[in-house]
């Protein structure tokens, strides 16, 4: 009995395990910092150099955080949803400039448009480092009181936003569009 | 091709492979004392470049390999521990960045696996073996 039974039984188990890696997604890993206070951080800002936009802006209101570059191909392709969301979401969509140029990115939201709040420029990658990103795009939803309430590595897409923020959302605000809670 | 053409073809393509290698570390020079940069080589071998998954940030060559290269070799000039920069990246980045993550219950599979597999293969070959021992001698098995 158990000359069969023991590699059988071995063998399901096997046979379970790759069965069910053929349907996951190796590029997905969960990041720890959901859950978590966001890292503060404070940095010039891509329209104007001189002030300073971080994790103290944003504080007060549900927003999004979206990491982006113009060396980003997937960002182009995610551009034109991000900015349907800057128009009918209600939320505030803070850029976060990764290791860019600055006439190139200035030069690619005046083409394509800007649906950013505010966007923050990270010319040495140091942030990103704190704040676990390790690409572009990458999204993260962050709460009225900093916490990190999702993220996204990959462009963002309708299904995805429907998917995995919408609910999230729907929770924090209530209704949509989201209302702006000024201040703390 | 011809033949003489050969050895310069041979020559390219050796010199491809080992600069390859060697580009991802000879971008920066790590610490000028011997122990310490020793220290962080180890280090930075144990750290799972996060965007090519299976390199480590000391053999890639992309960019944001080299931005945890940084980090480490910041954090460690201010004298943290490894075990500090190996949790504050594993809390950024998940123990995933991690090539020996801790062992913690979602991962006592990933550490018990390989010994309860040689359990199991210990078992089944020493019942074999005990079975044939057991077997009696067949005058026409020797040779």
């Amino acid at each position: 009995m158990w000359r069969y039974a023991l590699p059988i039984a071995a063998f399901l188990i096997v046979a379970g395990f790759l069965y069910r890696g053929l349907s996951l997604n190796p590029r997905y890993i969960p990041s720890p910092m959901v859950g978590q206070p966001a890292p503060e951080f404070s940095l010039p800002s891509l329209r104007d150099p001189s002030t300073e936009i971080g994790t103290a802006d944003m504080r007060g209101q549900l927003s999004l955080l979206n990491v982006w570059g113009t060396w980003c191909v997937e960002c182009r392709y995610e551009h034109a949803f991000l900015l349907e969301l800057s128009r009918t979401s209600g939320i505030p969509i803070y850029g976060f400039n990764l290791k860019d140029d600055r006439e190139s990115a200035l030069e690619w939201l005046a083409t394509l448009g800007d649906p950013y709040v505010e966007s923050a420029a990270d010319v040495e990658g140091y942030v990103a480092v704190d704040w676990g990103i390790y690409g572009a795009p990458e999204t993260f939803l962050i709460d009225r009181d900093g916490t990190i309430l999702h993220k996204h590595i990959s462009p963002l897409t309708p299904d995805t936003w429907a998917r995995d923020f919408l609910p999230i959302v729907r929770e924090k605000c209530g209704s949509l569009p989201c209302p702006m809670v000024n201040g703390e | 091709m011809s033949v003489a053409r050969l050895p310069t073809v041979l020559a390219m393509l050796i010199a491809l492979v080992a600069g390859s290698a060697v580009l991802a570390i000879d971008a920066e020079n790590g610490f000028e004392d011997p122990a310490l940069n020793a220290r962080y080589r180890a280090l930075i071998d144990e750290i799972r470049c996060m965007k090519c998954q299976n390199q480590s940030i000391a053999d890639s060559p992309i960019d944001v390999a080299a931005d945890l290269r940084r980090q480490v070799h910041d954090m460690m000039a201010e004298n943290r521990s490894d075990a500090e920069i190996k949790s504050y990246l594993s809390s950024r980045y998940g123990d995933f960045i991690l090539y020996r993550p801790p062992l913690k219950p979602t991962t006592w599979a990933l550490w018990a696996g390989p010994a309860v597999l040689l359990a199991i293969g210990g078992f089944v070959f020493a019942r074999i073996l005990r079975a044939y021992a057991r077997r009696p001698i067949d005058p026409d098995d020797v040779t």
